[in-house]
């Protein structure tokens, strides 16, 4: 009797929901409505834009922040910003609030890849735009959101494989690789791998002769390389998916007794601020940069399709890439 | 010798130690470098020295039939607090600043072991709920103290603790001793361990017997507070930074493995010291010899897993006894047979 009763209370809640929700999208119809046709009648009223962030993980993940909100300043959008503390409930949570506080552009860098399609259906149910950053989603139904805004993990590694590929064009023996991968399973490590892989098959004296993950940490960076060093004598390059990890790799390099940056070649992906200052003492010798700062490119996007403008459905962040010199020079104009 | 307590622990280690001498005789090469000695064998004593010291705080916890959870975010707050310290001060190496830091981290872990022990003794909360409450918590604190950022410090003096070398051994392996040193004799040449025994066995009975049970609770909560504030440090010197959202990530989980592996019941009333140590060496070995033969990332939990059972499999006295009682009962119907066909 009990079971039946609560499942009774579950179809009338679910019902009262599904009504709810009907009605929201009834009036959010409205608002979308005048929301198309706001650009094109004048600019009198502020373009809104939620914005979900992950989390403040990382002093890239700050630096991505920071771009955000300074770039929705200058182009005049009233932020509603949230921390999602690296959770996705809280990241569907923020979604949702943004959906009844009827905003005219959602932009958010999902904390995972997964489980987006029922919030992101919302959304264009409710008739707001999304935008992704940063990350992608899963999703089948890629017309749940605008246009994805990011960097492209496999175009790093095959830059980071281009520089090593050129620069032992000429070597003479085989050139022995270790890798210290990003976290197990996640995009970045996955793809920072896979086209590191496809350029240095290019050139059969490159050999990757050990590869294993580090987490993105330093501490697991240090001590993985503290096996490497053991286990294998002869390292000539070391590939690691993210700075810290390298940060931690020259620590046991230097424990070694060996010269970072001159008896193992480091190359590493992100250029965070104690990565390029390492990077200018020499330690690393080339950085690809995966640029936080998309502030700018993403409002641009939002202008363009409220405007009614065509946008691409992948927008590539612009990204440099520095050797030790280039990173010595540029090192004063960091913001991150 | 197969009774003793440690004698099933130390065959599993020895078990790892053989693998590798067969895999890389290498592993076993220890040599004098900058000063330091440098081998795979001082590797899985430095890098474990941070778990043998969780560890043991956890088996005086696991010992009066607590758990402490919290003790990976007690780990990454300590590392947090010291570097912030540090990095704030006008001279990084300044002997004093790092001291002033060190003291700092540790009287905030054992703050945090009060906290703890005033949960589960003087409320009466059950310790897997009270320690939760700060695992969850500790991290976001330790987020808070760092600002979401990497903290990096450039201190050679903060550095030496854990990456420097005393006699050229390193210095992490001194603090562990002397952790150990200080645990043993309290509790093997004091009532104390007793009493912890006998709180973990029944707290009722013991304060009925005379024991303050509480106090002993508080007591070991605040130790373990303090072992896993030791641990931050020693991790976040060795890479002279602080990562408040990875230091001593899922630490709370391999410390209580590496007790269990060491013999102690998770029903508390019996724990074994050396044996925790034995345990924690044994994660550690199997880490750093993972490394070292180059399983893939994808699967190295898995072999973990698989190593862990087998462990966990040898130690338990039931499955070996249904072991050597399917042994003979398949000889049985062979020789029965036999006699037969005779």
């Amino acid at each position: 009797m009990k079971k039946a009763g609560k499942l009774g209370a579950a179809i009338a809640l679910t019902g009262l929901m599904l009504f709810a929700a009907a009605c929201g999208g009834g009036s959010n119809e409205g608002t979308n409505n005048k929301g198309e046709n706001k650009p094109a009648s004048g600019t009198d009223k502020k373009v809104t834009l939620g914005f979900a962030q992950v989390g403040a993980e990382s002093g890239w993940r700050t630096a991505n922040t920071e771009s955000i909100k300074s770039s929705a300043a200058e182009a005049g959008f009233d932020l509603k910003f949230s921390d999602a503390q690296q959770k996705q409930e809280n990241q569907i949570k923020a979604i949702r609030s943004y959906i009844q506080q009827k905003v005219d552009a959602i932009a958010f860098s999902p904390v995972v890849e997964s489980g987006w399609d029922t919030v992101l259906k919302e959304a264009k149910d409710a008739g707001i735009p999304v935008f992704l950053t940063d990350r992608a989603v899963d999703s089948k139904d890629t017309s749940l959101y605008v246009t994805f805004i990011g960097s492209d993990f496999v175009e790093e590694g095959r830059r980071a494989g281009q520089w090593l590929s050129d620069k032992f064009k000429d070597a003479d023996g085989d050139v022995n690789i270790v890798e210290l991968q990003g976290t197990t399973g996640s995009a970045p490590a996955i793809d920072r791998k896979a086209g590191f892989e496809e350029i240095i098959k290019g050139n059969s004296k490159l050999k990757v002769i050990a590869s294993q993950t580090g987490d993105f940490t330093r501490a697991k960076g240090k001590e993985v390389m503290q096996s490497f060093l053991k286990a294998h004598k002869d390292i000539d390059v070391l590939y690691a998916h993210n700075d810290d990890m390298a940060l931690g790799a020259i620590q046991a390099i230097e424990a070694a007794g060996l010269k970072p940056g001159e008896d193992i070649i480091i190359i590493s992906v992100d250029g965070v601020k104690d990565g390029f200052i390492a990077a200018s003492e020499g330690k690393i010798n080339f950085i690809v940069e995966c640029n936080p700062l998309l502030g700018p490119q993403l409002m641009q996007a939002v202008n363009d399709f409220l405007a009614g403008k065509e946008i691409d459905k992948r927008i590539v962040t612009e990204e440099g890439v520095f050797t030790s010199e280039e990173a010595k020079a540029a090192l004063p104009d960091r913001k991150y | 010798m197969v009774k003793h307590h440690l004698f099933w622990p130390l065959t599993v280690l020895g078990a790892l130690l053989l693998f590798n001498l067969v895999y890389s005789p290498a592993f076993f090469r220890i040599e004098l470098r900058n000063g330091q000695m440098y081998g795979s064998l001082i590797d899985i004593l430095n890098f474990g020295a941070p778990l043998i010291l969780v560890a043991i705080g956890m088996t005086l916890v696991i010992a009066t039939k607590g758990i402490d959870l919290s003790v990976g975010s007690v780990v990454a707050i300590s590392g947090a607090i010291a570097c912030l310290l540090i990095s704030k001060g006008a001279d990084q190496n300044a002997f004093g600043l790092v001291m002033l830091a060190v003291a700092v981290a540790l009287a905030l872990s054992v703050a945090l072991g009060i906290w703890n022990g005033l949960l589960v003794s003087v409320f009466g909360i059950q310790p897997i709920i009270a320690t939760l409450i700060l695992m969850v918590a500790g991290r976001g604190v330790a987020q808070l103290i760092s600002g979401g950022q990497i903290i990096t410090v450039n201190s050679e003096t903060y550095n030496y603790i854990g990456a420097g070398a005393l006699g050229s051994l390193p210095f992490a392996i001194y603090v562990v001793l002397i952790v150990l040193l200080v645990a043993s004799l309290l509790t093997r040449r004091t009532a104390l361990g007793m009493f912890i025994e006998s709180v973990g066995g029944n707290p009722t009975a013991s304060r009925l017997a005379g024991i303050r049970s509480r106090a002993v609770m508080f007591a070991v909560y605040i130790f373990c507070g303090l072992c896993a504030g030791v641990a931050g440090l020693l991790l976040s010197s060795n890479v002279s930074s602080a990562d408040g959202n990875n230091a001593g990530l899922w630490y709370e989980l391999d410390a209580i493995l590496a007790v269990v592996i060491g013999g102690t019941s998770l029903n508390g009333g019996r724990f074994y010291l050396m044996g925790t140590v034995i345990g924690a060496l044994i994660i550690q070995t199997l880490t750093t010899t993972i490394y070292i033969i180059g399983v893939r990332p994808e699967i190295t939990l898995v072999v973990k897993a698989f190593v862990v059972l087998i462990v966990c499999l040898v130690q338990s006295e039931a499955f070996r006894k249904t072991l050597v009682q399917r042994f003979k009962m398949r000889k049985y119907p062979l020789e029965q047979e036999v006699k037969r066909h005779a």
